[in-house]
Formats: structure tokens, sequence, C-alpha cells
């Protein structure tokens, strides 16, 4: 990788600014200025917390569905059985997010060799 | 390791107060959970050709993985910049209240709100969570310093993460590139479910898989969207009945 590739474009650099950066951080800088008045509880903020986690899984199933990159080498049902096995694990060992991770892993490795 | 007792001269310092923090982030799994999670993010980007500065900078001025993660799909599978914004926006939402609950840990009467900017850039899961266990050792007026030394102690955790899941997502074999991507979709899955104490949270989760695929076959360029708000609502809707009759 040359350093112009490590740099890439300003472009990109940009619109991680305004995509990424500043929808973000005003719910911080909001909280900040804001902070006291609000309760943890209110209904509005459980529906938000609802619907962030909602979004959090699509985008955790996207990645599995619509593999990016070299994940996309890995048969369909590898991808989902390591989740499956993962989460098998997860649930077995009082949820252990250390053991959910290895037991995918080692689930899709082991997939990959047994195929070829 | 200990932290110092609250009166002891250790305290007096406000950089020693930073090294305290610094040094607390070996006190914790979570830091690894942070590392693996990051190291997936570095390898995301590489994958789906964005440059390492790019993975970095958003680690830096981020700093939420999810929100990271939503932004480097989404943008990656061709959404325009508004609907990757409404996206990594919902998901941020969630560290309005977090602000709230963990900046008055740190306040002190004479506290000017200029010098909680940058603890409040640093707050997310992780540093919440541990703020909650670690401050009640820490004398309040060294709280800051603190919590700067612990979060810039994992943002470096986490930038290191990147650089490594970058390049060995550049230069493993195809499986082991696969295996670095396949990190990111288990760290997150159980990090939430842990994280999910209510049956609303739950719903939340598995309607949110679930739905995802289904919207994705409307092809709106919205689907994560969609799937999230529809998802989000039947979960707020369980917790509403089970409340109504509770």
């Amino acid at each position: 990788m040359s350093f112009a590739q490590a740099i890439g474009d300003w472009h990109a650099l940009a619109v991680l600014f305004i995509a990424g950066v500043v929808p973000n951080q005003i719910w911080r800088m909001l909280g900040l200025w804001f902070g006291g008045g609000i309760d943890e509880g209110s209904e509005l903020l459980v529906w938000v917390r609802a619907v962030a986690t909602a979004i959090l899984a699509g985008v955790i199933a996207q990645i599995v569905v619509q593999p990016p990159g070299a994940l996309a080498s890995v048969p369909d049902v590898l991808r989902y059985g390591a989740v499956g096995a993962g989460l098998v694990v997860f649930l077995l060992t009082r949820r252990s997010i250390f053991a959910g991770v290895v037991t995918g892993e080692v689930f899709m490795l082991a997939g990959k060799w047994w195929l070829g | 390791m200990a932290l110092p007792p609250l009166n002891s001269p250790q305290w007096n310092s406000p950089w020693r107060a930073f090294a305290w923090g610094l040094r607390s982030i070996t006190q914790t799994i979570l830091t690894i959970v942070l590392f693996v999670t990051y190291l997936g993010i570095g390898a995301l980007a590489h994958d789906t050709h964005f440059s390492l500065l790019w993975a970095l900078c958003s680690t830096l001025f981020v700093w939420a993985g999810p929100a990271q993660i939503i932004l480097i799909t989404t943008l990656g599978s061709g959404a325009t910049i508004i609907q990757s914004a409404i996206a990594v926006t919902v998901s941020a939402i969630r560290l309005f209240p977090m602000v709230v609950s963990v900046l008055p840990l740190m306040r002190t009467p004479k506290t000017k709100r200029r010098e909680l900017i940058f603890a409040a850039h640093l707050t997310a899961v992780t540093l919440w969570v541990e703020c909650h266990r670690f401050l009640p050792q820490v004398p309040r007026e060294r709280r800051i310093a603190f919590v700067h030394g612990l979060g810039c102690g994992l943002v470096s955790v986490c930038l290191v993460a990147n650089t490594v899941g970058y390049f060995l997502a550049a230069n493993l074999t195809q499986t082991l590139g696969a295996a670095i991507l396949l990190l990111t979709p288990l760290s997150f899955l159980f990090s939430t479910a842990r994280n999910s104490r209510e049956v609303a949270d739950v719903v939340a989760l598995v309607l949110g898989i679930v739905l995802y695929p289904l919207a994705s076959k409307m092809n709106s360029g919205l689907d994560i969207l969609v799937s999230g708000v529809v998802a989000g609502t039947i979960a707020y809707g369980v917790h509403w009945w089970r409340e109504v009759r509770a």
C-alpha cells in the first residue's frame, strides 16, 4: 500500500464528517448542553433506544447476509452457522461475549477447512 | 492494580490522575472486546475501499463503534450521504442519555461546561460502564483528568486495532481475512445481547435481524432505516403493552 492509498481522497474524508462525525457528535453536545432535564426512563427514550438497537441489528444482518470483501468467499451456510453456533455458546455460557465470538470464528474456519 | 485510597497524595496532581486513568484500561475485559471490534472495523474499512487515514479519523472523531459500522456499510453499499447521516444519527441518539447521566459524576460546583467537552466526546458505552465502576474510587476534583486518561487509553487501543485490522485484511489469505470481517457482526451481536436487560431490547435485536432481509428486498436504499424503525416500534409496543398490563 502506498502513502497516497493510506491517505485516500479528501472527498471521502469530507463525507466522513458530514455523514458520520456531525450526526453522531450532535447528541453528545446536546447531552452536555441540556443535561439534567431529561428523565432517563422516559417513554420517548425507550422508543429511541429500541429503534437504535434494531438499526444496529439490521447492520449485523446486512454484514452476514450481503457480506463485504473477503467474507463473501464464505458459503452462506457457514456464515449463518457460525453466528448460530456462537449464539448457542453465548447463551450456554451465561452471556460470555468472548466464548461466543471464539465459537463463531472456530466454526467458520473449521467449516472452510473441512469443505476444502 | 488497585487505585490509591481517596485521601492519598497520589491524587494531588491531575497528571497523576490522568496516568491512573490510562492504566485502568488494563483492568477491564471490555478493552479486549473493543480491540476485537476495532480490528474488525479496520478490516471492514479496508474491504469496503476506505483509506487507513479515513478509518483512523472515524475512530478519533466519531468514537462510537455502531455509528462507524453503520457509516461504513451504508456508504459502502451505495447509500447517499443523507441516508447514511440519518442512520448514523439515529444510532447516536443513545449517546444523549449516556452523556446526561455520566457528566454529573465528574462535575463539581466550580466545573465549567467547557471543561467537560472532551469527557462528553469520550463518552460511549464502554467508558460509560467503566465510569460507574471506577469513579467512586477517584476523588471528585480529579475525576475529569482520570476520565481523560481512561478515554485516551481506550482510543489509543482502538487506533492500533484499526491499523492492525486494516493491514491484516490487506495481506492475509482470503479465509483469514473473512475471519477478521466476521469479528464485527459477532462482537456486536453478543455485546448488544449482553446489554439487553429489558424485553423491548431483546425484541428489537431479534426483529431487527429478522426484518432486515425482508426490507432489503424492497431495494429502497433505506432498508436499514425501514427495518430499524418497524422493528424498534414493534419492540416499543411490546414494552408499552407490558407496562399497561402491569
